[in-house]
C-alpha cells in the first residue's frame, strides 16, 4: 500500500497544483459546487462531468496495457457506439424509454464485440497490439460513417438519451456517476476477484504465466473486451451530451489523452503492474488543464502546447533517475552524519 | 607478483534505504593476481564491485586506486582510469560484427569514414594478443556465448585495463569454454593484470583464483591465498555456521528396486523434432529421476515435453496408464505435473508482482480468474510456505524481483508445492543459487519424494544428480542414450563415461 500511494505522490501533487492556480485566478467558485435548477454545476464539477468519456476509456485502456497491450481503436469505436445508439433512436419512437434501453444496449455489445475482436487477434493471431487495433482506428471511423450514413444524426430534445449526457440524479450529472460507477465496477472486478493479479502477471510475464498454465488468451481477450465495452459507453455519453453523433469527429484523437492519463496515473506501458484510481487523476489532470490554460488568460492555442509541457513534468517527475537528482542536495546532507562504521576487532584477527 | 596493491578499498561501507549492504569493507588487489569474491547471495558482492566501479558511491570508506585516492561517479570514469568489468550478460550489439564490436565508439578513422581494414587488422591482433582465433568480420551472434564473452574481455583489455572484473562469466558456459576463459584469464594474469572472480563454482575458483575475500551479511570475513583455504573451511566462512554439508545429503541406496511399481508418467517414443530424439522414460510415485547431459544435450527439452511447455510431434505420454491428449501446461498442472522451469527470472518469475502473489499464480491459474483463494486461506498457505522453505525476507508482499536468487527459486518451488502435484519436474533448481539454499532444495526434493511425489531433476552438477536420484536418464546430442538404474551405476564416473562411450560410437 505504501508504495501505491508512492506511485500516485506526484500525480496528486500536479492536479492539486493545478487546483491552487485555477482558485488563485478565479476564487474558490472554480472548486466549490453551485445548484442550478436542481444539479450541481460550477467549473470544477462541469470538467469532471466533461471528462467522463475520457475517463471510461482510459481505465479501458489501463486494463489492455497492464497486459502489455495498447488498444488505438477506442476513439474509433467511440464513433461507432455513438452513431448506433443515436442512429436506432432517431429511426424508431424517440420519446420512448425501451427505444433508448435497447440503443444503449445494442451500441454496448458492439463496442464490446469489436473490443473481443481486437482482443482475438492479439492473443490467438499473434498480432501485435498496435497493428492489430490500428487496422480498427482506421477501419472503425469508416464503419461509423456506414451506419450513419455519412449524416451526423440528430436526436431530438426531448428523448430520454440526451438525460445520460444531461441529466442529474440526486442533482449529481448523470455522466459522473456513470463514471463512478464504472469506476468502482472495475476496481472490485480486478481487485476483489483474481482478474487483477493475472492481468498483471500476463502482462509481467507472458511466458511464465503460460507456463503457470493461466489461460492468457482467455485474459487478454476479456481486457480488449472490456476496453471496448468502455469506449462504445463513452460514445453513448459524449453522444448524449451533444443529442447527435458525429463520425468523423467524434472522439478523435481521444486514443492518445487516455495513453496519456494512463501515463500519468503511473502505469507502465511495458505492462504489469496497473492503477486504476491513478489513471482517474490522470483523467482529472488532463481535464483540469484545458481550463486553466482559458483561467490564466492564454489563448486556446496554448492548449496543446500546455499539455506537452504538464504531461513533460508529471512523466519527469515520476523518474527515479531525475528525482535522485533532484534530491541530491538533500541526501548529500543526511550522509554527512556520522555513519562511519567502528573497526571490529575480532574480524580483522580472522583475517589474518 | 608486485607486493604494491593496485587496488585498495578501505572501510567500505554503503546503505540502501535502511538495509546495510556493505560495513565497513576492506579490499585490496595486487597486480597479475587473480582474486576471488565469495559470498552467498546477498552477501554483497555485486556491492562492493558496483562501488569499485563508480555504479554506487560508498557511504563511508576510501577506494586508493595506484596509491592515489579515487572516488568514480560512473562506470566511465572507472573504465577511463582502468577498471573493465565484464557482466554475467555480454552487454555487446549482436548483429555487428566482432571487429565493431571491439571498437565500437573508437573506431580507426579514414578521414570522416570508418578505416574497416585497419579495424579488422587491429581486431585480429588484438584477439590474438588474448590467444584466441576468431573471423573478426562475422557477426558477433554466429559465435556462442562464450567467444562473445572473450571478446568482452579483449575490448576491456583494450582499454589498457589494470584492473578487469568479471562478474560471474562461467554461469552459461560449458567445461571447455570454461577452460579457454580461464587460459586467457592466465595469460592476462601474466601480463599484469589484476583481475577480480566472481563464480557460484567452487572448483573454478580454486582452479584459476591465486587469492580470495570472503564476504558474509555484508561484512568483510577475511581473505586468504587460495592454498591457504580448503574448501569445508570456505564454505564454513561463506555460510558462518556450522555446516550441515551437502554431503550429509547420502544418496540412499535402492529405494526402488527397478520396475516394482506401475509408471505414474510413461513417454513412449516422445520426441520433438528439431528439439529431443524419441525416446521411452517411465517415471513412478515417489521416485526421484535424474536427467544428466551436458548443456544442449536435451535436457532442458525432455523435461519441457513432458511438462507440456512444449508440443510433441511423435509418441506419446501416459498418465496412470491413459494416454494424454491436448498436452499443455494448463492441462498438465490439472494432471498434477508441476514444472519449475530453467530460467527463473524469464520464464519461472513475475518479477513486478509480490512473493505472495508469486506463490498462489499457479493455484489461482487453475481455479480461474473469478473463484479468488479467499484471502485468509491465502494468507495461511504463503504464510505456510514461507515458513516450510525458509524464504527471506518473509515479507510476503515483497516484489519477487527483489529476492536472491536462492530465494526466488524457493518461490517458485513453493508455487507448484501448493498444488501438490504428483509428478514435479525441476530444471537446474540449483543454479546459480548459494551454498545454504542449494542445501535446502535438495533435502526438499528427498522429503518429497519420501512423501510418494514423484520428482524429475535435472542438474548441471553430476555429483549433485548422483546423489539425488533413484535413476538417471543421460543425454547427448538430443538423444537419451541410457537409463542408469543399479546402484552401482550411480555415479559421476558412470555418467561421464557413458557419455563418453556414446561419443566414441559415432
Amino acid at each position: 500500500m505504501n508504495s501505491y500511494l508512492k506511485r500516485l505522490f506526484w500525480p496528486l501533487a500536479v492536479l492539486v497544483a493545478l487546483l491552487i492556480v485555477n482558485i488563485a485566478v478565479t476564487g474558490f467558485d472554480f472548486i466549490v459546487p453551485s445548484v442550478h435548477d436542481g444539479r450541481l454545476g460550477g467549473a470544477f464539477v462541469n470538467i469532471l462531468r466533461g471528462a467522463v468519456p475520457l475517463l471510461l476509456i482510459s481505465l479501458g485502456m489501463t486494463i489492455v496495457i497492464a497486459t502489455k497491450g495498447i488498444d488505438l481503436s477506442v476513439g474509433a469505436v467511440y464513433a461507432i457506439g455513438a452513431a448506433i445508439a443515436c442512429q436506432w433512436i432517431l429511426d424508431r419512437d424517440q420519446s420512448a424509454l425501451d427505444t433508448v434501453f435497447t440503443a444503449v444496449v445494442l451500441a454496448l455489445v458492439v463496442a464490446a464485440v469489436i473490443g473481443a475482436w481486437n482482443g482475438t487477434m492479439v492473443a490467438y493471431f499473434g498480432v501485435q497490439p498496435i497493428v492489430a487495433t490500428l487496422i480498427l482506428m482506421i477501419a472503425g471511423r469508416g464503419i461509423a460513417q456506414l451506419i450513419t450514413g455519412g449524416q451526423i444524426p440528430s436526436v431530438s430534445d426531448d428523448t430520454p438519451f440526451v438525460e445520460l449526457g444531461r441529466g442529474a440524479i440526486a442533482t449529481v450529472p448523470v455522466p459522473i456517476v456513470i463514471g463512478l460507477v464504472v469506476f468502482f465496477g472495475l476496481v472490485l472486478l480486478t481487485r476483489t476477484t483474481a482478474l487483477g493479479m493475472l492481468l498483471e502477471s500476463v502482462g509481467g510475464n507472458p511466458e511464465a504465466s503460460r507456463l503457470a498454465g493461466i489461460r492468457s488468451k482467455g485474459i487478454t481477450i476479456l481486457a480488449y473486451l472490456i476496453c471496448g465495452a468502455c469506449a462504445g459507453l463513452a460514445g453513448i455519453i459524449g453522444s448524449a451530451n451533444l443529442g447527435s453523433a458525429d463520425a468523423n469527429n467524434g472522439g478523435l484523437w481521444i486514443e492518445l489523452d487516455a495513453i496519456l492519463a494512463v501515463v500519468i496515473g503511473g502505469t507502465a506501458l511495458l505492462g504489469g503492474r496497473f492503477f486504476l484510481l491513478g489513471t482517474a487523476i490522470g483523467v482529472a489532470i488532463i481535464g483540469t488543464l484545458e481550463d486553466t490554460i482559458i483561467n490564466v488568460g492564454l489563448s486556446s492555442q496554448w492548449q496543446f502546447t500546455a499539455k506537452a509541457i504538464v504531461v513533460f513534468i508529471v512523466a519527469i517527475l515520476q523518474s527515479p533517475e531525475f528525482r535522485a537528482w533532484l534530491l541530491k542536495p538533500f541526501r548529500s546532507g543526511s550522509a554527512a552524519e556520522p555513519t562511519a562504521p567502528e573497526p571490529k576487532p575480532e574480524e580483522k584477527a580472522v583475517a589474518k | 607478483m608486485s607486493d604494491e596493491p593496485i587496488v585498495q578499498m578501505a572501510g567500505i561501507t554503503k546503505d540502501f534505504t535502511g538495509v546495510r549492504a556493505l560495513e565497513s569493507v576492506d579490499f585490496t588487489l595486487r597486480p597479475g593476481e587473480i582474486h576471488a569474491i565469495m559470498g552467498e547471495n546477498g552477501a554483497g558482492k555485486s556491492t562492493l564491485i558496483k562501488v569499485l566501479t563508480g555504479v554506487h558511491a560508498p557511504d563511508a570508506g576510501r577506494i586508493l586506486l595506484d596509491g592515489e585516492p579515487v572516488r568514480f561517479h560512473s562506470p566511465g570514469q572507472a573504465q577511463a582510469a582502468g577498471i573493465s568489468t565484464v557482466y554475467q550478460e555480454v552487454n555487446l550489439t549482436d548483429n555487428l560484427s566482432v571487429a565493431e564490436n571491439l571498437f565500437a565508439g573508437r573506431e580507426p578513422r579514414l578521414g570522416p569514414f570508418i578505416n574497416f581494414r585497419a579495424m579488422r587488422r587491429k581486431a585480429s591482433a588484438l584477439l590474438d594478443q588474448i590467444g584466441i582465433d576468431l573471423n573478426v568480420a562475422a557477426p558477433l551472434s554466429s559465435y556462442s556465448i562464450a567467444m562473445q564473452q572473450l571478446v568482452a574481455i579483449a575490448r576491456a583489455v583494450d582499454f589498457e585495463a589494470k584492473v578487469l572484473i568479471l562478474d560471474e562469466p562461467t554461469s552459461s558456459l560449458d567445461r571447455d569454454e570454461v577452460e579457454v576463459l580461464m587460459r586467457v584469464m592466465r595469460k592476462l594474469a601474466g601480463d599484469g593484470v589484476a583481475m577480480v572472480f566472481i563464480s557460484h563454482f567452487l572448483d573454478q575458483v580454486y582452479e584459476v583464483c591465486d587469492r580470495m575475500t570472503v564476504l558474509r551479511n555484508g561484512k568483510l570475513v577475511g581473505d586468504w591465498d587460495t592454498d591457504a583455504l580448503p574448501e569445508n573451511e570456505l564454505i564454513g566462512h561463506m555460510l558462518g555456521r556450522e555446516v550441515e554439508t551437502l554431503e550429509a545429503i547420502e544418496h540412499r541406496p535402492d529405494r526402488w528396486p527397478p520396475g516394482d511399481a506401475a509408471p505414474l508418467v510413461s513417454a513412449e517414443g516422445l520426441g520433438r523434432r528439431g528439439s529431443i530424439a524419441p525416446f521411452d522414460l517411465d517415471v513412478r510415485e515417489g521416485e526421484v529421476v535424474g536427467l544428466a547431459g551436458l548443456l544442449g544435450s536435451g535436457r532442458t527439452e525432455t523435461a519441457r515435453l513432458i511438462a507440456g511447455a512444449d508440443r510433441h510431434d511423435s509418441g506419446s505420454l501416459s498418465l496412470d496408464g491413459s494416454k494424454l491428449r491436448g498436452h499443455n501446461p494448463r492441462t498438465a498442472a490439472a494432471r498434477g505435473i508441476g514444472f519449475c522451469p530453467e530460467n527463473r527470472k524469464t520464464e519461472g518469475l513475475v518479477p513486478d508482482l509480490s512473493v505472495a502473489e508469486n506463490i498462489v499464480l499457479a493455484m489461482q491459474a487453475a481455479r480461474g480468474w473469478a473463484r479468488t483463494i479467499p484471502p485468509a486461506r491465502r494468507d495461511k498457505l504463503v504464510a505456510e510456505f514461507i515458513a516450510k522453505l525458509d524464504i527471506r525476507p518473509a515479507d510476503p508482499h515483497l516484489p519477487v524481483k527483489n529476492l536472491s536468487g536462492g530465494n526466488q527459486q524457493k518461490v517458485l518451488l513453493a508455487r507448484w508445492m501448493l498444488l501438490q502435484p504428483r509428478l514435479l519436474i525441476l530444471d537446474e533448481p540449483t543454479r546459480g543459487i548459494d551454498v545454504g539454499a542449494k542445501a535446502d532444495i535438495q533435502r526438499l526434493v528427498n522429503e518429497l519424494s519420501d512423501d510418494g511425489m514423484a520428482v524429475m531433476f535435472i542438474s548441471a552438477e553430476l555429483d549433485e544428480v548422483t546423489r539425488l536420484s533413484d535413476r538417471i536418464a543421460v543425454l547427448r546430442d538430443r538423444e537419451m542414450i541410457d537409463i542408469l538404474g543399479a546402484e552401482s551405476e550411480m555415479t559421476t564416473e558412470r555418467i561421464v563415461d557413458t557419455i563418453v562411450a556414446k561419443g566414441g560410437e559415432q
